[in-house]
């Protein structure tokens, strides 16, 4: 019983993963990816009109926000019934005006990167490779390229 | 009904990576250090089982639930890929989370994620804007 409760093993959970490019494409014709539903937030908070003029979809992207409430509900689940407690997914540092300050500049390179690469580790690495295209290879070197430049010698001056 | 099914794939998905852990600052951290194949292990069997079960979609000529041809979304490579990609990488090992795992650190209360989820809004909403005049 315990056992659920701590981290999965890789080779359920990579599989599991793999699986919802064959499971979306077949219940609705849809390929995996997330980072537009962040656009879609910025459809419903401005004025949808004036956000379509930028050449964005909103009706067919309209799933990857029902998708990402759905995550967040399953993040709350595993709080809630499958995780042992204390298991932290985020440095203490991070709950500090200096951490927060960095999250706030992480997630706006996360949120203009992945717009401007049209994708993100769903849309390119997983669906982009899985599919055979190059994009997605590329793409996926470049978030390597970008997260190796930052662990290996940004980290230190930010900590 | 057509919502629902959405929101409960949702679920299942973001258990799933929570469960893989890798919505974990830690577990990001530790794969741009080499420290650990977790990621990679999980990235590499993710790809393969996708990649065979697109093969068999083909081979078999499945076709969706609607009954329509499944049609694969063609991804644009551009210097966007590049430098959009390089600039999402940066932003992947500060913050721990590509954009699915987010939602669901913020689900399981990390609450500094929402801070992050606000940065991504703006960012997504700043290249919106600038598109025009950045390379392509």
């Amino acid at each position: 019983m315990s056992s659920i409760l701590n981290t999965w093993p890789w080779y359920i959970t990579g599989p599991l993963i793999g699986l919802f490019v064959p499971f979306l494409l077949v219940v609705s014709n849809k390929l995996l990816g997330i980072s537009s539903s962040f656009q879609h937030i910025c459809s419903i908070v401005l004025n949808t009109k004036k956000f379509s003029v930028s050449g964005y979809n909103a009706a067919s992207n309209r799933w990857k926000f029902l998708f990402v409430i759905g995550i967040l509900l399953g993040g709350l689940f595993c709080k809630v019934l499958l995780t042992n407690p204390g298991t932290t997914f985020l440095p203490e540092n991070y709950y500090t005006a200096k951490g927060l300050t960095l999250l706030f500049a992480g997630g706006f390179l996360v949120g203009f990167g992945t717009r401007y690469a049209n994708g993100c580790t769903s849309g390119h690495s997983i669906s982009g490779i899985s599919t055979f295209q190059l994009s997605g290879l590329i793409a996926t070197v470049s978030f390597f390229i970008g997260g190796l430049i930052y662990t290996h010698f940004l980290f230190s001056l930010f900590n | 009904m057509k919502d629902i099914k959405f929101i409960l794939s949702g679920i299942v998905f973001g258990v799933i990576l929570t469960k893989a852990d890798v919505i974990s600052w830690f577990r990001i951290h530790d794969m741009f250090l080499f420290k650990e194949a977790h990621m990679y292990l999980i990235i590499c069997s993710a790809i393969a089982t996708a990649a065979v079960s697109v093969l068999l979609i083909k081979y078999f000529k499945i076709k969706s639930l609607d009954k329509k041809e499944i049609v694969i979304e063609k991804k644009i490579l551009n210097k966007g890929t590049i430098i959009g990609g390089g600039a999402f990488g940066l932003g992947w090992a500060i913050t721990g989370a590509c954009p699915g795992p987010i939602f669901a650190q913020i689900g399981f209360g990390e609450w500094p994620a929402i801070v992050t989820l606000i940065g991504a809004v703006l960012g997504a909403y700043s290249y919106s804007v600038t598109k025009s005049k950045l390379p392509h």
